[in-house]
């Protein structure tokens, strides 16, 4: 055993997955259930079809406080933090001078405060980020005694609304706080799958009470980050770190819907962020590559690093995520391509192992977003 | 003893010289988890000892089937083509790769007896 290895973080619930027989493997420095004895496959199903508790509590979990919080806020990310209503959550990024992408967020405005999630992997540097840039102007407070909970799927709110009612009320993108398994529980009506669903932060002295609570429902079953990555790729959501990096904008990503009016050029409070003038540049003009959804027309899974060409071989982009998935039950891929290709029904080929597949540009996401919209 | 194993999980089953039998180990199917494509050999293409033979790919991940011995390949397993997931449920059975014909004997002897592959596993 590597000392990396015995250096492992564990979350709160990490003695609950070994005791339900999960396989654990390392990620972002913690010991995580990959998938529990039913395979990834089955807890894709079951959050597609009824509910799927995932443990996330190795996500960074931030309180940014004080009346200038969410004005300093803007200033890191190109995203209306000041107009976000109490009660309203909002997705984000961070970005560099060079417009690529620091990590990908959450946000929601709280009567006293703004609750941030950001990745895992990225969380020390992202403290550090607030801290050196905004920490003059706000307190920015790490909540590492708090468990985050993730319930997914179209009967969530059935099996959480037998803890506390109140929690059907909420809609999707919005936020509050409710008494559940005896602890005073910050709920979002959000998630990573495409599904309707919540997401639970809680002390983590109650975690595992409130686990094994949800774990009770009928509807509920324990799923793994195997069956959060197909979920969330068949949803058409980025996975930081592969789908988008330091090195990719906002607009190669395709994740300029996730930039408000507001902070676009000729908006109230435009630019004014790392990184505004490339990324502006690139709303007006475009970019050179662009993320895009693939679909194999082969039943050959195409995976990260896979490298696309076009018929003639040319090289076009390279796929970024990729699976056989279980829910379409057909090859798919993320990828970046040059922007002449990136147009739907456009085929391009991919390498693996030598071969080259054919795949189709396809819109995202691959299965229907299932939100509460209310 | 006509079943032997490798250091990368396979089982080759030799009852049948000219059709031994190889498929990969409950361990290897339990590892890969899911099993959702599997690319198998061309029939009467040969290989040597340790040569990539083929692939299997489950949702998460791909990994290569290794030639555990020098032969050629006599039969691919296409019930395990049009339903890879019996590399999960039936891995020493119907979970079956394909069938080469050994030549050279030695080879085989090398590979690992049951009692030596399941100290191998405690070692994991």
């Amino acid at each position: 055993m590597s000392a990396t290895e015995q250096a492992l973080l564990k979350t709160p619930l990490h003695a609950l997955h070994i005791e339900l027989g999960a396989k654990m493997v390392p990620f972002a420095g913690y010991d995580m259930p990959v998938n529990y004895p039913g395979g990834i496959i089955a807890e894709h199903k079951q959050c597609r079809e009824s509910a799927a508790l995932f443990d996330v509590s190795h996500m960074g979990q931030l309180r940014l406080i004080g009346d200038d919080a969410a004005a300093a806020l803007e200033t890191l990310v190109p995203v209306d933090v000041v107009d976000l209503a109490v009660g309203k959550q909002r997705y984000a990024f961070f970005t560099n001078s060079n417009g690529g992408i620091l990590d990908d967020l959450m946000i929601t405005r709280r009567e006293n405060d703004l609750f941030v999630i950001v990745n895992a992997a990225c969380k020390d540097a992202d403290t550090k980020h607030l801290i050196t840039h905004i920490g003059h102007r706000c307190t920015i407070q790490s909540l590492p005694d708090r468990a985050l909970l993730a319930l997914q799927g179209p009967k969530a709110v059935d099996a959480l609304s037998r803890l506390n009612a109140g929690v059907a009320k909420l809609t999707f993108m919005t936020g509050g706080t409710f008494e559940l398994a005896g602890a005073e529980c910050f709920v979002t009506r959000s998630g990573y799958t495409g599904e309707d669903g919540f997401e639970i932060s809680v002390p983590e002295t109650h975690a595992v009470a409130l686990a094994r609570e949800l774990l009770a429902c009928p509807e509920v079953k324990p799923a793994g980050l195997g069956a959060r990555d197909t979920l969330r790729l068949e949803a058409g959501l980025c996975l930081y770190g592969h789908d988008i990096n330091e090195t990719t904008t906002p607009v190669e990503a395709a994740l300029t819907w996730a930039i408000q009016k507001v902070r676009r050029p000729g908006g109230a409070r435009a630019g004014h962020y790392p990184g505004a003038s490339v990324i502006e540049a690139q709303l007006a003009g475009g970019a050179m590559m662009k993320r895009v959804g693939l679909v194999g027309l082969e039943r050959m899974p195409v995976r990260e690093g896979a490298q696309l060409f076009d018929a003639q071989g040319h090289k076009l982009g390279h796929v970024t995520s990729g699976t056989l998935a279980p829910g379409v039950n057909q090859p798919i891929a993320m990828a970046y391509l040059a922007a002449n290709h990136a147009l739907p029904s456009h085929e391009v080929y991919a390498e693996v192992r030598g071969k080259r597949y054919p795949m189709r540009v396809s819109p995202m996401p691959f299965a229907p977003h299932r939100y509460h919209r209310g | 003893m006509t079943t032997k194993y490798t250091e990368e999980h396979e089982w080759i089953n030799i009852e049948d010289h000219e059709a031994a039998i190889v498929g990969i180990t409950h361990h290897a199917q339990d590892a890969l988890g899911d099993v959702v494509f599997v690319d198998l050999p061309e029939v009467g293409k040969s290989y040597k000892k340790g040569d990539i033979a083929g692939v299997v790919e489950s949702v998460k991940a791909a990994a290569d089937i290794y030639m555990p011995v020098t032969g050629e390949i006599v039969e691919v397993n296409e019930a395990l083509r049009a339903d890879p997931s019996l590399a999960n449920s039936d891995p020493l059975g119907n979970g079956w790769f394909f069938k080469v014909h050994v030549t050279n004997m030695a080879e085989f002897d090398d590979l690992m007896d049951p009692p030596a592959y399941d100290a191998l596993l405690k070692t994991l």
